[in-house]
């Protein structure tokens, strides 16, 4: 059962590498400049190597703690995180596009589907209760720079 | 000195205390506070918002509304910090660290009463301190250098990454990933746009409550969604629970006494913005404690201290402000910007020309904070109604309040686009057991350690040495230090005790936590 499951900090640590190397790499395109007279690539690359740095450091003490202890895995919830990411693009999108009202509306009953627990009607209930609060608190009180629909 | 002070501060509240100012005060902070819970909604929006409505005031009357909207605002933000886990101002972040988990056992009534009178407390003293210290704290300031200035925030860097709860080396990796969030952006000193990844929107610089109402809310949503059903996990809370008991007021006491002097040390120097001073305050407890494994978990002095040192640096920072025109933060930035709309110029000059401005805003600044506790006393218990709603109905409002919160910062859509991308970075973090809340004081700090870090250099042609060349730099250069080692001598003597224990159960950091059925 240890075999496949890697210590969360191996991982972790990789992608810190990773993360720390690709800085490096893309930093190169800037001038490096000396101590002195630093140029715009000379901190970006020092904060790489550090990052990439306690990467290592990471892994190695993930990989010497030995086989994971019984960690509390995250749950799989696909459905969930793509809803909710999906409500965030639809609020970008549709305020973009049609205005406040159905970017609010939308935000609120699509993140509210991933929930298992909400119902079609229990979310579009909440959608125009939200909708509601939007238009008095945002466009009427605050005058947020957002027409309430919009065409195109 | 003392007594003109003294006479000085009475004509002052004889200004604050006219019904016409007191109205306009009033109306600040409770605005304020209104606007400080909604999430995304902090000082800075609410002040941008409401700016345009004192070009036709008086100026006295219009910088009382916007001081009564900051700290205002500042409670409100601890609130959505503490009930919801939601830093709608980053320096709440931290208070979000062990208020939001007493919250979840249910005593976050009493972690709101705590926040309370810290809060009172230290702006109390910071009254105190700017009636009576300006001009020592005004002559200590004029000794930062780009130097002194870096040396203090490598410290407050290092502080606060080895606070996070596990290992200290993943907090410094969380420091240095926020640090490099923070050169996002087009660098000032060349006008190279670097990391920008092509998005022209990106030369502006990462928005920050985009990103910490992405690791902090959407994160956290992502994280308990199918897993909550209520925030609280007691739904018992009345006004009565809000009132500390004796053990634990004594318990936050000294607490609070020690972030409401880092508060002052921090507000006194131009520069050091607020989220550096409560996470220094909040590493502080940790160090002195003995009972550090509490942190993180509910202790009432993670919440006292850094609110404390955050109403303090508050209140303090307007000496640098108005005295020396040079704003602490953003927020400070705007107020200034405020006063020259109004035709005055902040500076030296300013105590002897405006004095009823002034010496009225001092005094306001005290009025305002008697307000703040009258007026949350009884809206206590609205905010932790908020507690019951259950969470499949909150977090779809809340995902809103954020979408429309980070949306009014700067009225871009891209930065609520932002939101998502923190948020699933955030999520992805935290369930590898990273502390987050470093990434927003690396983010917030990385431009003016890169900027005061080559100026250093450049002044002293590249030789290292300065930092330890001059005392005040050398001094805090010396604890950092001190910190490193002490830090590798305890990873080494835990690493030992491993090897022999061969166990230690993990902990991690904000992860998914199944509420109570």
């Amino acid at each position: 059962m240890a075999r496949r499951k890697i210590h969360k900090d191996v991982l972790g640590g990789g992608l810190m590498i990773a993360l720390g190397i690709g800085v490096v790499i893309q930093s190169r395109s800037y001038t490096f400049g000396t101590l002195s007279r630093m140029g715009p690539g000379y901190f970006p690359v020092a904060l790489g190597v550090i990052l990439a740095l306690a990467g290592l450091a990471i892994v190695v003490k993930g990989w010497l703690a030995g086989a994971p202890e019984e960690t509390k895995a995250v749950p799989l919830e696909w459905r969930a995180w793509m809803l909710i990411g999906l409500s965030i693009v639809a609020f970008v999108v549709l305020a973009e596009y049609l205005g406040l009202v159905p970017a609010t509306f939308a935000v609120v009953f699509i993140s509210a589907l991933a929930d298992r627990q909400n119902t079609w009607r229990h979310a579009a209930l909440l959608g125009l209760a939200i909708v509601v609060v939007s238009v008095v608190v945002f466009w009427w009180a605050l005058q947020i720079q957002l027409p309430l629909f919009r065409w195109g | 000195m003392i007594l003109q002070s003294l006479s000085d501060l009475w004509y002052g509240f004889g200004v604050a205390l006219t019904p016409h100012n007191l109205m306009w005060s009033f109306f600040g902070v409770l605005v304020g506070n209104l606007i400080g819970v909604l999430p995304g909604m902090g000082a800075l929006s609410a002040i941008a918002m409401l700016l345009p409505l004192t070009y036709t005031m008086h100026p006295v009357p219009a910088i009382l509304m916007l001081a009564g909207i900051f700290y205002g605002s500042q409670y409100g933000g601890a609130i959505g910090a503490i009930l919801l886990n939601l830093p709608s101002h980053p320096p709440h972040a931290v208070t979000c660290i062990d208020g939001y988990p007493m919250t979840r056992q249910g005593k976050g009534g009493t972690a709101l009463g705590i926040t309370m009178i810290a809060s009172f407390f230290a702006a109390s003293f910071g009254i105190i301190v700017m009636i009576f210290a300006s001009p020592l704290l005004v002559a200590v300031a004029f000794k930062f250098g780009p130097t002194e200035i870096f040396a203090i925030m490598l410290l407050g860097l290092i502080a606060g990454s080895t606070m996070a709860r596990g290992s200290p080396i993943k907090g410094i990796a969380m420091t240095t990933f926020g640090l490099l969030l923070g050169v996002v952006g087009t660098d000032v000193n060349s006008g190279v746009a670097r990391f920008t990844l092509g998005l022209p929107e990106l030369t502006d610089r990462v928005e920050l409550v985009a990103l910490a109402m992405g690791l902090f809310g959407v994160a956290d949503f992502l994280l308990n969604v199918n897993h909550m059903h209520y925030i609280g996990t007691e739904t018992r809370v009345r006004l009565r629970d809000m009132r500390p008991s004796k053990a634990e007021l004594k318990q936050a006491f000294l607490p609070m006494v020690r972030g409401t002097l880092v508060g002052t040390l921090f507000g006194a120097m131009p520069g050091t913005g607020p989220t550096i001073t409560t996470f220094i305050a909040y590493a502080l407890e940790r160090k002195i404690t003995k009972t550090p494994e509490r942190f993180g978990k509910g202790a009432l002095e993670g919440v006292a201290s850094p609110e404390a040192a955050s109403h303090s640096k508050t209140q303090v920072d307007f000496i640098p402000t108005m005295s020396l025109g040079i704003p602490g933060d953003a927020v400070m930035a705007l107020l200034l910007g405020a006063l020259l709309i109004q035709g005055i110029q902040p500076g030296p000059m300013l105590i002897t020309e405006h004095a009823d401005l002034f010496w009225g805003l001092i005094a306001s600044f005290w009025v305002g904070n008697v307000l703040l506790v009258v007026l949350n006393v009884p809206m206590i218990g609205i905010w932790v109604k908020m507690l019951q709603v259950p969470y499949r109905y909150l977090f779809p409002s809340a995902l809103f309040f954020i979408a429309v919160g980070v949306y009014s910062t700067n009225n871009s859509l891209f930065e609520v686009g932002e939101v998502l991308v923190f948020g699933v970075v955030g999520a992805i973090l935290m369930a590898l057991d990273f502390p987050v809340a470093t990434i927003l004081l690396g983010y917030v700090l990385g431009p003016l350690v890169e900027e005061n870090f080559r100026r250093a250099l450049l002044l002293s042609r590249g030789d290292l040495r300065v930092f330890f060349e001059r005392p005040i730099s050398a001094t805090f250069m010396t604890i950092c230090i001190v910190l490193v080692l002490g830090q590798l001598f305890f990873a080494a003597r835990a690493a030992l005790r491993q090897r022999r224990a061969m166990y230690t159960p993990p902990l991690p950091h904000g992860g998914p936590v199944i509420a109570d059925e």
